[in-house]
């Protein structure tokens, strides 16, 4: 029987060690259904979740049903929207009350008083000229004014078929500013014209994205497993999609067989009852979803089948970190 | 009759190895103090469902808060029969 120490050296197992034992459990929370943006291509406001539930505006029930999430388990808030951070006393609820991380488009400054070392992932499409195509401003020029040499935040680029060849600008441009950057791919809910994947271009995304982990190691946090798993949407020769999805909400998952999945997972709206089908969009289909956090998922929740070979058990390690590393369970 | 704890591990291990398909390990060269989730790769997911054929055979429940404690064919076979001894 092959077991992880007959695969890893010292060195690895060493790292294996450091996040076997971590358990994280996640659930994601709409903290409001409001923006200061309208990016095309949002997927919450482009599959309707925006007006799937009304807000609550009561403090008081938000904090009791915290408190309730963390009773069901829960030991870390991914807190997206609409936009977080118009809302801090709902944010502050979380924060005092579980490993929270924050989702922004860094428009406005989470006061580093009250939120000390919150997890902050600010969201960049690309240059100048795709930002104001897709979010209408050039938000990079806010954000970077206000996180600037941050040690709780970095940036969530998200890479758009207009980029290829033009990342390592940005890579710069964020290393320039003493932050670090995560890459996802854009899945383009909105269907903007010239921003859907074709076949070479998710060839030659994943070649660029290598290339600059390779090229800037203490600025880009990723891996090439998670490149090539997320370019081709395969693992270990599965292919991605709703049947393998780990992402889905639990009380809503009535596939069969089940698959390995989140336990517990949940994406709540901010009405706090209503439950989203899944990460992201409601109406997204899953055999185009780029999902960056679901596709991680996907290789973190498959543990025993990495177990294989040494490769593959290093690949599922680097993942793993990858992960610790961008909601703070390990040190960058 | 009570089994005996060698009995329960032999057994417990047959259960692992089936439920989750492990190859080129027998219920008898199965070392009982290895570390499941460490060191096979177990997750929660698949002591679920290794709880169910506990269940069901032993007829024994497990609470779910107990998972990360059952690391072992040995700690799982005491956990169980202990439990059966209580309810005797
Ligand atoms: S900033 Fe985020 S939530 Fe707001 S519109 Fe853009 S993508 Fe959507
Ligand atoms: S859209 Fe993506 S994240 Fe959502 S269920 Fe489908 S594959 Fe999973």
């Amino acid at each position: 029987m092959i077991t992880v120490s007959s695969l890893l050296d010292d060195h690895w197992y060493a790292r294996y060690k450091k996040i076997s034992k971590l358990n994280i459990r996640s659930s994601i929370y709409d903290v409001t259904n409001r923006c200061n943006l309208r990016c095309k291509g949002c997927f919450f406001f482009s599959s309707g979740e925006d007006e799937a539930a009304a807000e609550e505006h009561d403090l008081g029930r938000w904090q009791a049903f915290i408190d309730d999430e963390t009773r069901r388990g829960v030991n870390l808030a991914i807190l997206i929207g609409g936009e977080p951070t118009l809302c801090l006393d709902r944010v502050e609820a979380f924060y005092r009350r579980l490993p929270t991380f924050c989702a922004t488009n860094g428009l406005i400054k989470v006061p580093r008083e009250r939120f000390p070392d919150m997890m902050v992932g600010l969201s960049l499409w690309g240059d100048e000229e795709d930002e104001k195509t897709l979010r209408g401003k050039d938000t990079f020029k806010i954000s970077s004014a206000n996180y600037q040499g941050d040690p709780h935040a970095y940036y969530l680029y998200t890479i758009t078929p207009r980029q290829l060849g033009k990342t390592e600008k940005i890579i710069q441009k964020i290393r320039d500013v003493g932050l670090k950057v995560h890459m996802q791919l854009l899945s383009n809910d909105e269907e903007v014209d010239g921003f859907s994947w074709q076949a070479e271009e998710l060839v030659a995304v994943r070649a660029e994205m290598d290339t600059m982990l390779d090229r800037y190691p203490e600025t880009v946090i990723s891996s090439r497993y998670y490149h090539e798993v997320i370019t081709t949407g395969r693992m270990l020769g599965r292919q991605f999609g709703w049947q393998e999805c780990p992402s889905v909400t639990e009380p809503l998952d009535r596939r069969q067989p089940r698959p390995k999945r989140l336990t517990n997972f949940i994406r709540w709206s901010s009405d706090l009852h209503t439950m989203h089908r899944c990460c992201t969009s409601e109406t997204r289909d899953c055999s185009t979803c780029k999902d960056g956090a679901a596709h991680m998922s996907w290789v973190m929740v498959n543990k025993r089948d990495h177990i294989r070979t040494s490769r593959d058990l290093q690949n599922w390690i680097e993942v793993y970190e990858m992960f610790a590393k961008l909601y703070q369970f390990i040190p960058w | 009759m009570p089994q005996t704890i060698d009995q329960t591990i032999i057994r417990i291990a047959e259960i692992i190895i089936n439920e989750l398909k492990l190859e080129d390990v027998t219920p008898e060269t199965f070392d009982p103090d290895l570390d499941l989730i460490d060191e096979v790769g177990i997750d929660s997911m698949d002591l679920a469902t290794i709880a169910l054929v506990l269940r069901d055979e032993f007829g024994i429940r497990i609470d779910e808060d107990d998972y990360p404690t059952l690391t072992s064919v040995r700690i799982i076979s005491h956990y169980i029969n202990d439990k059966l001894n209580s309810d005797e």
